[in-house]
């Protein structure tokens, strides 16, 4: 399961191989392949257009085939939602959509886009609310209209509410069918701070409690131009479609600066978690502590850290946890860092219940290891060309580029973030690389949550220390929406 | 590295799309296709935006091909093929191949011991075994742990990995475009000279992959027995990551005797896509691949699911909450309804426009979301149309059921409206369209047409197929295919055992 590691990548080049000098030559092995000079790669880059009111645009022309993408992000997302109502931005992020505009319902946008093979969707995350569109070139002036109307004009119509807001209770009700997703909630948890609205999640009260008009004062709290970034890309003339963004937007009132929130933090006490879980064989394992941003100078010998210690397959963990000891499919992990906020440092491992305990101590060992045994000059370089050689894939397609860019400007990065990236992973040294375990990576800080059959494990969590039991079971909301026909006992 | 069980009904939806002859005119100019003389098929699709290339090898074999009592054998190769070969991966190859042929001797007897029906020795076994496990570290001083990966990653590779359903086996990644020939000697020495080093560390790592995805995730359980339940005769009940006391047994011999009978280059298409430039590219691909001996392509499966004729249920007490599942037989993707099947499941379940939307999340509110899909669980062979409903809580799958049936019963009694059928193959066209700017998701979907039609051109005359569908097509395959007697429901219902099962800790 090495889908998921992180990885940074290079600018490589036109290949350029003269198959004739090698055509009668048999290569005994890989080291004599010889790789040419890469070119330099220029990617073409969005052109950045600030309007008077403050909306900020991005154009990337992309001609290969004829469709347009858009992609407005804007500021302000779940972290800042009420906590009582918590799951609003998420309902909003659905409602928007589906609830319509001020002349079409949500079912007249489904009937005229569906018929277009045209797509426009909003959202709602953690730090921002979307709305996409995707259609024909030949479509576009319709379809940015139904974009326009659902920018301005959304109508959030009551059945829409309803039915957003039975589709919530349903992902409630069914949220601890699954070990992995209860492990990642859960572990969120302990990373954060219950209460911390990184890790809090809806629950059927709250979400009862969402009204419409909470949705309309969302929308008119957050959507005006100079708290949005909208980017679009694919087959039109740059000009062209800045004079008519222009002009679509040119009567609409600059906004408040938004003023993000401070959210608060509070990471659990170190030591061991349990969830008890009795319909499975396997446990899903998570050691958390609070991680740091990519605006940290140690960003660079971090990244390098990841790939080496958790990352791809030649890494220890993938390594030794996986490979030499047979004892996981899915085990990896690194300190986190994230845009605007700190990420959650993860190890994480899922093994057999009769290897609960053996695991545990397995990844312990990989992390005390780094104090005799530092990463080698061979893995750090390694992984620094790892990051490197795979950089390209980073801004190999003008849609790549795009999303990079609206990234940076969204969280007040420099626009050449990733040129910095790449000239800070070359820099790395050893040295720095060596020092980030002891900074960044702590048993003793770590909060260890297990989620499994305790009664199978090889010997009892508490071997380990001290175990706080967390109970996960899902309290019932006051009135129609019973919880689950287990005992309601509430936290 | 993982096994794809219900993803090929994506493959399903991105394929059954676009017609356009333009579109196929394009790709001509910049296709080549070759068949070495080893009767490896090649495609090379030049698309020089940026200088990476991305590559999809096709190997047609999947779960349906295990050997009996061998169940998740090919998904086992697929890991193995990971482990590097006779110069990658080892830092003494000669004495590594001795203590490879101890490791298997060593299990042969254990594992002759262990089965014994009759007059198993237990102090025998324990040696036998112990036997067995110190070949295993004989063997492990000779490893560089994954060396062949570790060789793709700091040359830039991106994205690697690997699935095993029930119809193929595939290997993917992009690379920097001037790595080609180090990818051509990468990709055909696995094949060449594959070595099946810490095989028996790798079938733990499998065994805990089924334990993830199978025995500790509702919905795989529930599909596991539902597929069981729905094939009688042909490999298709079989999960494709094995029944446990089979992966507990088989052998690196078995997979070696596997990879000889199906890794061979008849069985196999290469297809590479991205900033490559034929002329230059497949003299290097001949030269490397070239090299792989050939052989027959391997013999096709006889065995045909006979008709059912018997409604089947499978309801699982489960501590989740409730699914509702059903799947009628169909036909093979060689049929001449293909088309008409993609034409179904869009009308019943693309978006929000679709019938089962509609019904039983928009008007009724009994269900979170409802589909319908072919592809369950492959589509080489005669395979599965499933329905599917999610219910809301306070719900049934029975409720789920029943307003599903009425859904199907209004596709069989009256026509689908002008507006859906024309929607049907909009989308169609659209969709192919937004698939064909992606290096790795081309390559997948070319190499597969090319393996399942010998034509890549199929990716596009799939459309035309959805193009000519007539609403009374729709109406035959409907009466056709979903009668009780072609059916298999599949349920989970919740069922909480006495202890708090949720987790709850008091």
């Amino acid at each position: 399961m090495k889908n998921t590691f992180v990885k940074g990548r290079l600018p490589a080049a036109i290949f350029l191989v003269l198959a004739s000098i090698f055509a009668f030559g048999q290569a005994a092995d890989w080291q004599q392949i010889r790789i040419p000079p890469l070119p330099n790669f220029q990617p073409i880059e969005p052109k950045r257009i600030e309007l008077p009111n403050g909306m900020v645009l991005f154009l990337q022309e992309d001609h290969e085939l004829p469709l347009v993408d858009g992609f407005a992000r804007i500021r302000g997302g779940s972290r800042e939602e009420p906590d009582a109502k918590t799951g609003l931005v998420d309902v909003y992020g659905e409602v928007w959509r589906t609830g319509g505009t001020n002349t079409k319902t949500g079912d007249e946008l489904d009937d005229f886009l569906e018929a277009h093979a045209a797509k426009v969707e909003t959202g709602g995350s953690l730090d921002s609310t979307s709305i996409g569109l995707s259609c024909l070139k030949a479509d576009f002036e319709e379809v940015f209209q139904v974009f326009l109307d659902l920018l301005r004009d959304p109508e959030f119509r009551p059945d829409k509410l309803e039915i957003a807001q039975k589709g919530m209770f349903d992902a409630i009700s069914r949220r601890n069918d699954d070990i992995n997703e209860i492990i990642g909630r859960e572990s969120a948890k302990l990373g954060y701070g219950t209460k911390s609205p990184y890790a809090r999640v809806p629950e059927y009260a709250t979400v009862a409690a969402i009204t419409r008009q909470d949705l309309i004062n969302w929308h008119h709290d957050h959507v005006y131009p100079n708290n949005i970034i909208l980017g679009l890309s694919g087959d039109f003339d740059s000009a062209a479609m800045e004079a008519k963004l222009r002009q679509a937007f040119a009567g609409w009132a600059k906004g408040p600066k938004f003023k993000p929130e401070e959210i608060p933090i509070s990471p659990a006490k170190p030591g061991y978690y349990l969830v008890k879980k009795e319909d499975v064989n396997q446990s899903a394992i998570r050691m958390v502590e609070l991680g740091t941003t990519r605006k940290n100078p140690d960003y660079y010998g971090i990244q390098t850290f990841n790939e080496a210690f958790g990352g791809g397959f030649a890494s220890r963990l993938f390594s030794v946890i996986r490979s030499r000891l047979g004892l996981a499919y899915a085990v990896g992990g690194g300190v986190g860092t994230g845009w605007d906020h700190p990420g959650i440092t993860r190890l994480g491992v899922g093994t057999k219940s009769q290897s609960t305990v053996e695991s545990i101590q397995a990844l312990y060992s990989q992390i005390d290891e780094l104090q005799p045994h530092p990463l080698t000059e061979d893995e750090v370089g390694r992984a620094k060309d790892s990051i490197l050689n795979s950089f390209i894939f980073n801004f190999d397609t003008p849609e790549k580029v795009l999303r990079e860019k609206m990234a940076y400007e969204f969280y007040g990065y420099p626009l050449d973030f990733l040129e910095r990236y790449r000239a800070g992973i070359e820099k790395v040294s050893n040295e720095e690389v060596a020092r980030i375990p002891a900074k960044y990576l702590h048993k003793n800080k770590m909060a260890v949550l297990v989620v499994g059959n305790d009664a199978e494990f090889d010997k009892p969590l508490s071997t380990l220390g001290s175990v706080t039991p967390i109970d996960i079971t899902i309290p019932s909301a006051p009135g129609e929406e019973p919880a689950k026909p287990a005992k309601p006992s509430s936290k | 590295m993982k096994v794809r069980k219900i993803p090929c009904i994506l493959v399903l939806f991105i394929l059954c799309t676009l017609a356009a002859t333009q579109d196929v005119a394009s790709f001509e100019k910049r296709i080549t296709v070759k068949k070495l003389a080893n009767g490896l098929t090649v495609i090379i699709l030049e698309r020089p935006e940026a200088p990476v290339f991305s590559f999809y090898t096709h190997v047609d074999a999947g779960s349906a091909q295990d050997p009996l009592g061998e169940t998740g054998l090919a998904h086992m190769m697929e890991h193995m093929a990971f482990k590097g070969t006779d110069k990658i991966g080892t830092r003494n190859y000669a004495a590594e191949k001795v203590a490879l042929e101890k490791v298997e001797k060593a299990y042969t007897a254990y594992n002759a011991e262990r089965h014994k029906r009759v007059g198993m020795d237990e102090p025998k076994l324990k040696n036998l075994e112990k036997a067995w496990q110190d070949a295993i570290q004989q063997a492990q001083q000779y490893v560089i742990p994954n060396q062949f990966g570790e060789i793709i990653e700091k040359n830039g590779g991106e994205g690697l990995n690997a699935f095993t359903d029930d119809d193929e086996t595939g290997y993917h990644y992009s690379m920097p475009a001037n790595r080609f020939e180090l990818w051509a000697y990468l990709e055909s020495e696995r094949f060449l000279h594959p070595v099946m080093r810490e095989f028996y560390k790798e079938r733990n790592v499998v065994i805990e992959e089924r334990r993830m995805r199978v025995d500790s995730n509702p919905l795989g359980r529930l599909l596991e027995q539902f597929t069981s339940e729905a094939f009688a005769a042909h490999p298709y009940h079989r999960p494709t990551v094995g029944w446990i006391s089979d992966l507990n047994s088989f052998s690196a011999t078995d997979a070696e005797d596997f990879f000889r009978e199906y890794y061979v280059p008849s069985n196999m298409v290469l297809t590479v896509v991205g900033d490559i430039k034929a002329a230059e590219a497949m003299p290097i691909i001949e030269k490397y691949f070239g090299r792989l001996p050939g052989k027959p392509k391997p013999l096709d499966l006889a065995t045909a699911e006979p008709p059912q004729n018997s409604v089947r249920e499978v309801v699982l007490r489960d501590p989740s909450q409730p699914v509702y599942l059903e799947g009628y037989h169909r036909p093979d993707y060689m049929s001449k309804d293909d088309a008409v099947y993609d034409a179904i499941a869009d009308v019943m379940s693309n978006g929000r426009t679709s019938r089962l939307y509609r019904s039983l999340v928009r008007d009724k509110k009994i269900a979170a979301a409802a589909g319908g899909f072919s592809g369950l669980p492959g589509n080489k062979y005669p395979h599965l149309f499933a329905f599917y409903g999610v219910p809301l809580p306070g719900h049934t799958p029975e409720e789920v059921a029943n307003s599903i049936h009425q859904e199907i019963e209004r596709l069989k009694t009256q026509d689908v409206s002008d507006d859906e059928l024309k929607m049907v193959k909009t989308r169609a066209k659209a969709t192919l369209l937004r698939s064909l700017a992606d290096n790795q998701g081309l390559a997948l979907h070319l190499g597969i047409e090319m393996a399942r039609y010998g034509d890549w051109r199929e990716l596009f005359y799939e459309v035309d197929r959805i193009d000519q569908v007539t609403k009374a097509d729709i109406r035959r395959v409907a009466n056709q295919t979903f009668v009780p007697v072609n059916r298999t429901v599949g349920i989970i219902e919740t069922n909480k055992p006495a202890a708090a099962s949720e987790g709850g800790t008091q």
